[in-house]
């Protein structure tokens, strides 16, 4: 019962770290149709810059809060994020908005080959550790244990999704965006201005996956370079399990996903008589993303497209 | 009778939609059926019906005795339906001959062993293929045009070239969707020239069409749909003093 | 006419005589390692002109590609090593590691066939990763893969007693073993020219194509777009694989280290630089992506000449440039920086 409890907290912790990136993906995939190959190095930026903040302020004064710090940290990573993804949008993929499919898919790994080396230029090779300046507090829940990161995490997710839901659906912009979603040609026609809307899309996706990386790495207690690949590819993966383009289908897929990870990888010593152990817990968000595309690929959520309309 | 394509009670829904209802049809060896109707009428999606792009829910479509419904696209222009696009469907980046050519391929067998070691039976039926698509290039007009990418023609010569690489999979029924859209006089009265040859060739035509004028004066038959409905068959003169017709369609164009 | 034929045969007999004699002038000129070197790449233009017919032909933008690469090499350490044992002859190894690739090929590629071009490229992605996280895991409890240390000792090409690993004397001159090597991945590297020559300007080439262009379209012509997808998964892992087991046995030595995402997406910036689905721009690229970062290394001389200190492993600087390159190419010159003649003169046309 306990194991099983503690599965439970870990996943849904996780999965709200993975639904915060795959949020990214999805918005600008339903606006787009382009899977932003490197958002997931976004994520990876937002972790280092923070980390590099966080750093510095633990070195110069080492007497201020845990909590204020991480503050520091996050209010310098996010713009520097947003900013990242305003000029991957106008550099990488704006001129490419007619170009055949695979070009701007191209240009896009190609971006994110080129944020990771920067990083590791900058950051090294190594991996950075988390400082120790939260509060490592654990509290016992029916013989299962949770940690003060893990719920704040959890709340700030929570309240991040609730906030962007409510910019989507009740604000100027939000309704810019669903409808340039719908066509971009006949919102362009009613006077929305959709480069706007795309870049805005991509500046708010950004500023997810800065919050996401810091998460991120104060979960796990480091950040390196590379983390962003791995990341981004699952968050993909929730996105798409989810139904891509769909803002609510990325929160449900993020979870499910996370909740998928932590018990498959708790389970599967069991499950296969010890053949595979734990270590085989990256492979399940893609055996997810592959059984999802193969069997529905409009995802959960996702609407049912009539195979070639 | 002498029918060539047989629809019978052919019905499907999208979602809540009833975009065809029961249509049953018959078009005949060597002559060239109209299908008209106001925009919205079903007409392109009882086309892609035939040609294996949509499955029906309910009746059956035949192609002398091959049954089409339940077919992929490529077993359909096997049994000898080949079609055009309403939105021109070259391959851009290939050349008019390679577009003519890929049309070929569905009555050639030769693979990749043939190709790897040229055995004499592929350098055959390469040698065929390409006399017969030159042939075909000749024909529509555009010889001189046959080394040059399909993206790079004028649209007139792009719409022929389609043909083109419809006829090369020597069909029995050749399905035109809007054929003179966005063609001027000139080129109307070119394809319309065309379309009749070919029928002199024993080559049976379906023909979608807008322009009313073209239909009327170039098909022996033709059927109407109306909200999925078919409306009338027959010839354009009966057709055309129908008064459900003239009613849903020729009221506000004919007059 | 006869003295066009003629100076094509010239042309010819000039080409031939300067490959075989190029890891001579390689060795005189830059030393034994560059000759290793030309060695390697002429393996990375076997592996692009197989993604070619994925990626350029066919239009399906693999991105697990280096999965047949390993399975290739697998099956060759697994056949020819102290691992099990086993230490069959080459002949027989090549081939059935790259049959096993072509067949993974088909099995990895049935269920993605209805995907659209970018879906396609995560999943393949997802299919690529599976399998490295696979190699790095089955050392337990059947020894498989021996995990992350791989698999060491593995068996040169030997045809006889004839070791392409010891030097040996020929016609008064000796050949090392990079040289010989040269020579059979020469042979080898010009059959799957060959190959992918015959095949682009064939009735399947012409679909795999037409596919590319428009896959509704194709249909309607009459091509079984799922029979000709999976031939072309089929034909670029065989090359994979054949690649693969030639990479084994010639660097003795595997590792999951040598198949991660990064060679995948190498291997598909060679065919983007030189020219997707043009078969000189894709050797061109592969060559170019093989033999710059060693010139590369030269950068780390300049920055001691000119700041006095090394400040950027020029080693680091390659994925950098990569991806540069791949955003500019992208931009600037998507046809690759050597687009085929045909579009160079349609190019042409166009402005004239």
């Amino acid at each position: 019962m306990d194991i099983f409890l503690q599965q439970l907290i870990n996943g849904l912790v996780l999965g709200s770290v993975y639904a915060l990136v795959a949020l990214g993906y999805t918005m600008v995939y339903g606006i787009l149709e382009l899977i932003n190959f490197a958002h997931g190095e976004i994520t990876m930026m937002g972790a280092m810059v923070s980390l590099a903040v966080i750093g510095a302020l633990a070195l110069a004064a080492p007497g201020l809060p845990g909590v204020l710090v991480l503050g520091a940290g996050l209010a310098v990573a996010i713009p520097v994020c947003m900013a990242l993804g305003l000029l991957i949008e106008r550099v990488a993929y704006r001129p490419l908005r007619h170009a055949p499919r695979l070009a701007p898919l191209i240009t896009a790994i190609g971006v994110s080959i080129i944020l990771q080396n920067i990083a590791m230029l900058i950051w090294g090779k190594q991996y950075i550790p988390f400082p120790a300046i939260l509060p490592q507090g654990r509290h016992e829940i029916l013989g299962a244990s949770i940690s003060d990161t893990q719920i704040a995490i959890l709340v700030l997710a929570v309240l991040i999704m609730m906030t962007l839901i409510l910019v989507v659906q009740k604000t100027r912009l939000g309704r810019a965006m669903r409808a340039t979603a719908q066509s971009r040609q006949v919102a362009s026609l009613m006077g929305v201005d959709v480069n706007r809307v795309i870049a805005s899309t991509f500046v708010i996706g950004s500023a997810l996956a800065a919050v996401a990386g810091v998460m991120v790495s104060a979960y796990y207690g480091l950040a390196h370079y590379y983390m962003g690949f791995l990341l981004g590819l699952k968050a993909f993966s929730a996105a798409v399990l989810g139904g891509i383009g769909n803002l609510g289908g990325a929160m449900l897929g993020g979870l499910l996903l996370g909740l998928i990870e932590s018990f498959g990888a708790g389970y599967i010593g069991d499950l296969t008589g010890g053949f595979l152990g734990s270590h085989y817990q990256d492979v399940f968000a893609f055996f997810v993303l592959i059984a999802v595309l193969v069997f529905r690929p409009s995802g959960l959520l996702g609407a049912r497209v009539v195979e070639r309309a | 009778m002498n029918a060539l394509l047989t629809v019978s009670g052919v019905s499907k829904a999208f979602g809540g939609l009833q975009a065809l209802s029961d249509i049953s049809l018959q078009v005949h060896r060597g002559e060239i059926f109209g299908l008209i109707g106001p925009n919205g009428a079903g007409k392109t999606t009882l086309f892609n019906a035939f040609t294996g792009l949509y499955t029906i829910d309910r009746g059956e479509i035949r192609l002398n005795t091959t049954r089409l419904n339940g077919q992929k696209p490529h077993q359909v222009l096997q049994a000898g339906l080949a079609r055009t696009f309403q939105n021109i469907r070259l391959f851009a980046e290939m050349t008019a001959l390679e577009n003519v050519l890929v049309g070929r391929h569905a009555r050639t067998t030769s693979g990749v062993v043939g190709a790897v070691l040229r055995l004499p039976g592929t350098r055959h039926e390469e040698a065929d293929s390409r006399e017969r698509a030159h042939a075909l290039l000749h024909r529509m007009g555009l010889a001189q045009h046959a080394h040059r990418l399909a993206r790079n023609l004028s649209y007139g010569d792009q719409r022929r070239l389609e043909i083109a690489r419809a006829l090369a999979t020597e069909p029995s029924l050749l399905a035109l969707d809007e054929p003179a859209a966005g063609m001027n006089p000139n080129e109307r009265a070119g394809l319309r020239e065309l379309l009749l040859q070919l029928q002199a060739d024993g080559l049976t035509l379906l023909l979608i069409e807008h322009d009313v004028k073209l239909v009327m004066g170039l098909c022996t038959r033709l059927a109407v749909l109306d909200y999925g409905v078919k409306i009338a068959e027959g010839t354009p003169d009966v057709v055309s003093r129908d008064p459900k017709v003239i009613a849903a369609y020729l009221g506000d164009e004919a007059l | 006419m006869s003295s066009v034929l003629k100076s094509r045969w010239f042309t010819f007999g000039l080409l031939a005589l300067g490959l075989a004699l190029l890891p001579f002038l390689v060795d005189a000129g830059l030393g034994r390692s560059w000759v290793r070197l030309l060695d390697l790449a002429l393996l990375y233009v076997m592996l692009a002109l197989g993604l070619n017919i994925v990626v350029g032909y066919a239009g399906l933008l693999d991105l697990g590609y280096v999965a047949f690469y390993a399975l290739g090499a697998y099956v060759y350490a697994w056949l020819a090593s102290p691992h099990f044992g086993l230490h069959l002859p080459f002949w027989a190894i090549l081939p059935l590691g790259a049959a096993l690739a072509g067949l993974f090929g088909v099995l990895l590629g049935a269920p993605t066939l209805r995907l659209r071009g970018d879906y396609l490229a995560i999943v393949t992605l997802g299919f690529g990763e599976i399998i490295r996280i696979f190699m790095n895991n089955l050392n337990a409890p059947v020894n498989l893969t021996n995990g992350p240390q791989g698999i060491n000792l593995i068996d040169p090409v030997r045809l006889g007693s004839f070791s392409l690993s010891q030097p040996h004397e020929l016609f008064g001159y000796t050949f090392t073993g990079v040289h010989l090597t040269y020579y059979l991945f020469l042979l080898l590297t010009l059959a799957v020219i060959f190959i992918s020559m015959r095949l682009e300007d064939s009735r399947i080439g012409r679909a795999w194509v037409a596919i590319r262009e428009d896959e509704t379209a194709a249909a309607a012509t009459g091509i079984n777009t799922r029979n000709l997808k999976l031939l072309a998964f089929a034909m670029g892992a065989t090359f994979g694989g054949l690649a693969g087991g030639l990479f084994a046995s010639f660097q003795g030595f595997i590792s999951p280290e040598s198949f991660n995402l990064m060679e995948s997406i190498m291997i598909l910036c060679m065919i983007v630089l030189g020219g997707m689905g043009h078969i000189p721009g894709v050797i061109f690229g592969a060559l170019l992506l093989t033999l710059l970062p060693e010139a590369l290394r030269y950068t780390g001389d300049w920055q001691r000449n000119l700041f006095g200190q090394i400040y950027v492993d020029p080693a680091d600087l390659r994925m950098l440039l990569f991806g540069m390159a791949l955003v500019a190419v992208m931009l600037y010159r998507p046809a690759g920086m050597f687009p085929s003649t045909r579009r160079r003169r349609e190019f042409a046309d166009a402005k004239g």
